[in-house]
C-alpha cells in the first residue's frame, strides 16, 4: 500500500453494526468479519477519496500513536481485505 | 435457553421450482409442490425473525429463486430487515427489468451457477436447451449493473476438464470470486454417483489447477474450492458446525440445520408457521442433536480435530454407514474409509453412466391440504 493509494470499500463491502452481538462487522460475499477497534477505525476513515497516506496520519494524530506503526498495522489489514478483493484500490 | 450463541447465515429455499434439471441438484429427492410455498408475507416475517435474532448474510435459493413471482419483494424485505441479501440463481427466470428492480431495492450480491462452459455441455448438464446462451445473457446485464458476482462452477467427471475454461470466463464475467465446487453426493447427485464420480486423477489434477490459479490471480479472483471428497482423507467441515452458524429454511416452513438434514430418519423439525425462529434455533431437537461434540463417538470424541470438522458430514455418515452419529467415512480414521475409497474408483469407472434429472413429483389433481 503505498502513501498515494486510495483504497474504497467496493459495492458489496460494507461495514455493518450487529446489534445482536454488539460488535462492527464487515459484510462481504459469503462472509462476516468482525471488526477490532483498530480495524473499524481503519475503515472509518475509508472513503473513497482519502489517500492511505492521509488516512494514516489522521489516525495518529487522532489517537497519538507513531504514524510509521500505524502506516504498517493498517497496510497489513488492508492489504489482507485486498488480497480477498473485500478493498479496491486505486494507484 | 440464551446459551446458544446465534446463527450468523440463513439459507431460504424459497422455491423448488427450476426450469433446469440439474442431476446434482441438491434439494431432496421428495421436492415441494409449489401450493406448499411460503407466501411473501411470511417469509418477510421470517427475515425480521432472522435479523433479530443475529443472522447476517441471506442466501436466497431454491430450486430457482427466480421462479417466485414475488422475488423482489423478498428481497426488499430482507433489505429492510437489515439482512446482507446474496441471490443464488441459474440466471433461467431474470430479465433485464427484473435485475434492475433487484437492484433498487438493494440486492447485495449474485451468485450465478455454471453448468459447463459451453452451450453443448451446460445445457445437456442443466437438461434446458438454451439455457447456457440466456444466462450469458443474464450475466451481460449484472456485469453492466455492477451486481458484485460470484460464478459458482459445479465440476464433476464430465466437465471437470473445464475448470481452466471456468477461471477465465469468472474474470470475463467481472466476478470477484469463483467457488469450483466438485459435486457434492446428496439429494439428486447421490442417484447419480455412477455418471457424476471423478476420478482419483481428475480430482488431483483440479486441485493442482486450482493451487496455481490461485497464485497466478491473487488479488485478481478469490477462488473457494471444494474438493471431490469421496477422494480425499479428511472430511469436509460441516457448514461451520452443526447448529452453529447457519440454517435452512425450506419451501413449505420446515427449519433445518442443514439442507439434506431430512435425510435422518430420527430427527424431527419444526416449521415456522407453528414456533418463532429463535425458538426452532435453541430447542428444536434436530439442531440439538449434533450440535457441538458431546455427541461424537471414538474416532472422532479423541480426536484433536474435533472442532476442526466436527466428524465431517451427519448425512454423508447416514447415507454411507447407516448412521447418522458415525464419523463421516471419507476420515481416514473411519473403518468404511477404504471400501468408500473402492466405492469412489467403482462409481468412477461407469464411463457410460446414464444422467438421472431431477424432476418434481407427478402433479395430483385433488391433493389434501394438510394445515
Ligand atoms: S476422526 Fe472425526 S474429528 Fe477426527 S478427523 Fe476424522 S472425522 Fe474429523
Ligand atoms: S451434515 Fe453434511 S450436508 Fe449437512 S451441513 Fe453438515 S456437512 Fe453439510
Amino acid at each position: 500500500m503505498k502513501d498515494r493509494d486510495i483504497p474504497v470499500l467496493p459495492r458489496g463491502v460494507r461495514v455493518h453494526f450487529d446489534r445482536v452481538r454488539e460488535k462492527w462487522v464487515l459484510l462481504a460475499p459469503e462472509r462476516a468479519v468482525t471488526l477490532d477497534d483498530v480495524g473499524h477505525a481503519i475503515l472509518n476513515e475509508v472513503d473513497g477519496t482519502r489517500s492511505f497516506g492521509e488516512i494514516t496520519r489522521m489516525l495518529a494524530a487522532k489517537y497519538d500513536a507513531p504514524a510509521d506503526q500505524i502506516a504498517k498495522d493498517s497496510a497489513g489489514f488492508l492489504g489482507a481485505l485486498r488480497d480477498r478483493r473485500f478493498l479496491d484500490v486505486t494507484p | 435457553m440464551s446459551t446458544v450463541a446465534p446463527p450468523i447465515a440463513m439459507l431460504a429455499e424459497l422455491t423448488h421450482r427450476c426450469p433446469l434439471s440439474c442431476p446434482y441438484c441438491s434439494n431432496p429427492v421428495e421436492l415441494a409442490r409449489q401450493n406448499s410455498e411460503l407466501d411473501t408475507a411470511t417469509w418477510s416475517d421470517v427475515f425480521r425473525q432472522a435479523a433479530d435474532l443475529g443472522v447476517l448474510q441471506l442466501h436466497l435459493s431454491g430450486g430457482e429463486p427466480a421462479s417466485r413471482r414475488d422475488l423482489v419483494d423478498l428481497v426488499r424485505a430482507a433489505r429492510e430487515a437489515g439482512l446482507y441479501t446474496n441471490l443464488i440463481t441459474s440466471g433461467i427466470g431474470l430479465t433485464e427489468k427484473r435485475l434492475r428492480e433487484l437492484d433498487a431495492v438493494g440486492l447485495d450480491h449474485v451468485q450465478l451457477s455454471l453448468q459447463g462452459t459451453d452451450a453443448t455441455m451446460a445445457d445437456e448438464i442443466g437438461g434446458y436447451r438454451g439455457g447456457f446462451a440466456r444466462k450469458m445473457q443474464v450475466a451481460e446485464w449484472i456485469k453492466e449493473i455492477g451486481f458484485p458476482l460470484t460464478l459458482n462452477a459445479v465440476l464433476h467427471r464430465r466437465n471437470l476438464h473445464q475448470l481452466p475454461r471456468a477461471l477465465e470466463m469468472a474474470e470475463e464475467m467481472g466476478a470477484r470470486r469463483i467457488e469450483v465446487a466438485t459435486v457434492q453426493f446428496h439429494g439428486w447427485a447421490l442417484k447419480n454417483r455412477d455418471a457424476l464420480m471423478p476420478t482419483r486423477e481428475q480430482a488431483k489434477k483440479a486441485t493442482q489447477i486450482v493451487a496455481e490459479a490461485r497464485a497466478r490471480l491473487k488479488g485478481r479472483l478469490v477462488i473457494d474450492y471444494v474438493p471431490a471428497d469421496y477422494h480425499e482423507d479428511f472430511p469436509k467441515r460441516c457448514m461451520g458446525g452443526w447448529g452453529t452458524t447457519g440454517l435452512n429454511v425450506v419451501p413449505d416452513g420446515t427449519v433445518l440445520p442443514c439442507h439434506a438434514a431430512q435425510t435422518i430418519p430420527h430427527l424431527r423439525f419444526d416449521r415456522v408457521q407453528d414456533r418463532s425462529l429463535a425458538e426452532i434455533w435453541q430447542t428444536n431437537m434436530a439442531f440439538d442433536a449434533y450440535r457441538g461434540t458431546e455427541w461424537m463417538a471414538d474416532p472422532c470424541r479423541s480426536c484433536d480435530r474435533k472442532t476442526v470438522d466436527f466428524g465431517g458430514c451427519r448425512c454423508q455418515a447416514m447415507a454411507i454407514v447407516g448412521d447418522a452419529g458415525a464419523t463421516d467415512p471419507v476420515c481416514v480414521k473411519s473403518p468404511h474409509h477404504g471400501a468408500l475409497q473402492t466405492q469412489a474408483d467403482q462409481h468412477a469407472a461407469q464411463a457410460d453412466a446414464h444422467l438421472t434429472y431431477r424432476k418434481m413429483p407427478a402433479k395430483i389433481a385433488a391433493e389434501p391440504v394438510e394445515m
